[in-house]
């Protein structure tokens, strides 16, 4: 039976209380005569009054109207959506780095100034680059880092001419968005049919006033593209840098860095490569790396080696600034570092394969069904066309809704842009052939559904705690917050 | 090797899908990797430890820090040591929650959606706004693109914002808006609060945001009468960074006139950690939702007419606009906003009162022991909330040296951000704080020099 679950609001009781403080043991003073009444709010404070029972209760039941990597398959493209180890979790609840104010003396902070040290060691190593600032909170924000200090650089070079950047079709929508913010234009580079970037097509759009290159490697088509080094070659004689988008890094770990590849800034989703918990759309992790010449520009503060301590270092006159108040999603970070300690080398190299494994075995299922515009060796994903399931009357976003009927999490739908209907999916490492086998099983119900019945299909989910939800009517009528008037 | 345990493929798993695919080894599925850009040995990195020698590790980095539990924090300046109900980490311990993506499905992400509309609530009535989004990296973050909403909405790309404003979120500011070619220019202080003169004398036509703090960056609350309708009378967005925690008590954004309200979300409920995970803060009178970054949840209906969540107004965002979009942001801090939805609902209006009652009970207590004191003095009269900047009898750093012997983190050395300060710490004293901890801090500031 569906049911739509109580906001915490419509469950409040005026008198109960869900904390507990100690009492005031300072002599107190009138308010009044420590904030004058002008300065004072008028407006009540229309907070829920719940007992801590009510409250945990209420999200409990909301717990389980979730869909987690912890409750099964989430084969999101482009996300990696792999196993969220529990150890990481407990490693940053660790008093002495939990409680560690981000002002305290350096003298009193060398644990966690180490550990900031190490994780940029480590990456330095798995990327193939210099130097490394952890301060970009997500993907999106490194990025931004990333092309703020390629325009420092070439400013630093009296190069002004600069601001276009290109940018393949098939990329994610952040980068796009991202040279917006840095007031450079977007240049579209096409691909070819191959699914990779039309080279020629490419040099046809460098001239003097390219700044960037972005790309993500293996694309979102999941495919790698063979010919980086030439890509590389043509950026740099015109004067542009490369950038590495590394949503797609778990495919790479210990058969190639993006270093090597002729990349001079990456940055990489610790929230995807490196194992820590995307927590229902945040924090994540997106420390960026440079190759020396940009190392002037990174974020305040580096962090040094100083004899056998660790300090920060300020003193980067040429530095972009900062990006962040403090030193990033240190919290995160330290799940980071964990896994790859865990990991090592080979442990790394093993998860790369096995998710490219999983990824060609899954794709080698699902193709027999459905259409694979790109049959070729992919990475980590791949990308199907629901075409011809649309032609019959139910697209990609209808078989994702069949899907949570039969208890996985869907595919990336509709992405990348450049698929029609797009099914893009990453099985990761860190699942089962069973469970392969059981979803393009799944995928393969589904098809003979469509086939049979379409008109139900386009109606799912049915097994869901609610059904199809009205996203028009939603933003077409926008109710953004619970409103006590509204519901009189 | 290492972290077995989260790889389930066996070598029999192994050969039978490399059967099905048809390649002899897995080397045939990194051929497209071109030779000259293959590693050629292995990654040098440290050699994989087990769960118990990782935790052990961990735990020996860890110890090597000074932190709450084993120090007494007077530390402020935007992050600080307030109380953090149990519930909350069995609320975001749940790992139907924490180990989720963005609510892109929303039939299966019920319980992050409506955790995110209560969320954006709750911001609501704390701040008095019309509307929230799901949150934003940190309060830097969140007062940079706060700025830039007010480019947005006006077409104009000069800022000014005031240097009483937190020196970090300057920062962040100033960074942002370089890279942008966005013009932005500061307010100098007078006693410690912006100069009322000076912001009227770069008020123009020009100018799109004006971006202040409330309490500000030394504690102080701003007398905010009439700055609303100076600002207006330009046209231009009235932007303020606030503390949550002291906003029961403080009269709202909304009731002196802001547009837009952001600021650091960390005190409701949130770890310290070194300064992130944290929560950005952003919300907004209705008129800027369209400008506004990042996801918002609303209220929608099912098939069969059961209400139920959805992200929405998507139209303003990378994975729909690309190039047009409002923001770049994808990943937020859902999580952080889960955390501090949970101390909202748990403290209810009576304990979030009272947590800002004894912040502005304790810190007026402090800084009157503290400023008694020979060689300190206050070095801005006004009215505090919970920090006050005083001016110490020698050097800050060195004063700080000693009271870590003591167990004690002392104030914030404000010098590092205003070369005019020497010799002032500013102090942060929260409801966690108690009378015995204050006299201690006293008694060592009185026995120093």
């Amino acid at each position: 039976m569906r049911k739509s679950k109580a906001l915490l609001f419509e469950m409040s009781h005026a008198g109960r209380q869900g904390y507990s403080l100690p009492s005031c043991d300072v002599p107190e003073k009138p308010v009044d005569e420590l904030l004058p009444r002008k300065l004072q709010r008028c407006e009540p404070l229309d907070l829920p009054e719940l007992s801590e029972g009510e409250i945990i209760r209420h999200y409990t039941g909301l717990s389980t109207r979730n869909f987690g990597v912890d409750t099964g398959f989430y084969p999101l493209g482009s996300c990696t959506m792999k196993y969220n180890p529990k150890i990481n979790e407990e490693a940053a609840v660790l008093p002495g780095f939990a409680y560690l104010h981000p002002c305290q003396p350096e003298e009193t902070t060398q644990g966690a100034l180490e550990l900031l040290y190490n994780m940029e060691q480590d990456l330095i190593e798995l990327t193939g680059m210099d130097r490394f600032t952890l301060q970009p909170a997500a993907g999106a924000h490194g990025e931004l880092t990333g092309l703020m200090v390629i325009q420092a650089y070439h400013r630093q070079r009296g190069d002004y001419k600069r601001n276009k950047v290109l940018i393949p079709l098939s990329a994610h929508g952040t980068n796009p968005a991202t040279v917006s913010m840095t007031g450079c234009e977007v240049i579209q580079v096409p691909g070819d049919e191959r699914g990779l970037v039309d080279l020629k097509a490419l040099k046809a759009v460098i001239d003097g006033t390219i700044s960037a290159l972005m790309l993500t490697n293996p694309s979102t088509l999941g495919l790698f593209e063979e010919e980086i080094e030439a890509i590389a070659k043509a950026v740099h004689e015109a004067g542009g840098l490369l950038y590495y988008d590394g949503a797609n890094m778990n495919a790479n770990m210990g058969y190639t860095r993006p270093g090597d590849m002729g990349f001079d800034v990456v940055h990489l989703n610790i929230h995807k490569t490196l194992s820590t918990p995307h927590g229902g759309g945040g924090p994540g992790g997106g420390p960026v790396g440079v190759k020396e010449c940009l190392i002037p520009f990174l974020p305040v503060p580096l962090i040094d080696k100083k004899g056998e301590g660790f300090c920060f270092n300020y003193d980067l006159p040429e530095s972009i600034g900062k990006v962040h108040s403090f030193y990033g999603n240190f919290g995160v970070i330290i799940k980071a570092y964990t896994y790859m300690r865990m990991m090592g080398a080979e442990g790394l190299k093993q998860a790369s394969t096995d998710a490219v494994l999983n990824a060609n075995y899954l794709m080698n299922l699902l193709k027999k069904t459905y259409h694979l515009p790109y049959d070729r060796t992919c990475k980590h994903e791949f990308v199907l066309s629901a075409r011809r399931e649309k032609k019959k009357g139910a697209g990609a976003g209808d078989i994702a809704k069949a899907l949570l009927d039969r208890g996985f999490h869907p595919p990336t739908v509709y992405f990348p842009l450049i698929v029609e209907e797009a099914l893009m999916i990453e099985p990761t490492e860190t699942e089962t052939k069973e469970t392969l086998d059981a979803f393009a099983g799944a995928m393969e119900d589904i098809a003979k559904e469509i086939n049979e019945d379409a008109e139900k299909v386009i109606h799912g989910p049915y097994h869901t705690v609610v059904g199809r939800l009205d996203e028009v009517r939603a933003a077409r009528n926008p109710i953004l917050r619970w409103n006590k008037e509204q519901q009189l | 090797m290492g972290g077995k345990h989260y790889l389930p493929l066996t070598d029999q798993d192994r050969r039978e899908m490399l059967a099905a695919i048809g390649v002899g080894s897995v080397e045939d599925l990194f051929s497209d990797i071109p030779a000259a850009v293959r590693l050629k040995n292995n990654l040098n990195l440290p050699p994989a430890m087990s769960e118990s020698e990782v935790i052990g590790h961990l735990n020996n980095l860890a110890s090597k820090n000074r932190h709450f539990q084993n120090s007494v924090s007077f530390l402020g300046a935007g992050i600080y040591d307030h109380f953090i109900p149990s519930i909350i980490k069995h609320v975001t311990g749940r790992s139907e929650f924490y180990t989720a993506y963005t609510p892109y499905q929303p039939e299966v992400s019920q319980g992050v959606l409506q955790a995110i509309f209560e969320y954006q609530t709750m911001i609501c009535q704390l701040t008095g706004m019309d509307v929230s989004n799901a949150s934003m990296y940190d309060g830097g973050t969140a007062v940079a693109e706060g700025a830039i909403m007010g480019c947005g909405a006006t077409r104009r790309s000069k800022v000014i914002v005031s240097r009483s404003v937190n020196p970090y979120y300057r920062a962040v500011l100033r960074s942002y808006f370089h890279s942008r070619g966005l013009t932005l220019e500061e307010i100098p202080l007078k006693g410690g609060h912006t100069d009322r003169a000076a912001l009227e004398k770069t008020l123009g036509d020009d100018v799109a945001t004006v971006v202040l703090q409330q309490p500000n960056f030394f504690g102080l609350v701003e007398d905010m009468e009439g700055v609303a309708d100076l600002i207006h009378g330009h046209k231009a967005v009235f932007v303020v960074s606030a503390d949550p925690i002291s906003l029961p008590l403080l009269q709202t954004p909304a009731e002196y006139g802001a547009d837009i309200v952001v600021g650091e979300g960390q005190g409701l409920g949130v770890a310290v950690s070194f300064g992130g995970p944290v929560l950005g803060i952003i919300a907004a009178r209705d008129k800027f939702v369209r400008q506004m970054p990042g996801r918002i949840a609303g209220e929608t209906v099912d098939s069969e007419g059961n209400r139920g969540f959805v992200l929405t107004l998507q139209t303003r965002e990378q994975h729909i606009r690309r190039e047009k979009a409002a923001s770049n942001i994808c990943s937020n801090e859902a999580l952080i906003a889960l955390a501090a939805s949970v101390y909202m609902a748990a403290m209810g209006p009576q304990g979030m009162r009272e947590v800002a009652g004894q912040c502005l009970q304790k810190a007026a207590y402090a800084r009157e022991k503290i400023t008694a004191l020979d060689g300190y003095a206050t070095v801005f009269p006004g009215i505090n909330f919970k920090e006050f900047a005083v001016t110490v009898p020698g050097d800050s750093a060195e004063l700080n040296r000693k009271l870590i012997e003591k167990n004690i983190l002392g104030g914030v050395d404000l010098a590092v951000f205003y070369p005019e300060l020497k010799n002032t710490m500013l102090f942060a004293v929260t409801e966690k704080r108690t009378r015995e901890e204050i006299d201690t801090l006293v008694r060592e500031l009185e026995g120093w020099k």
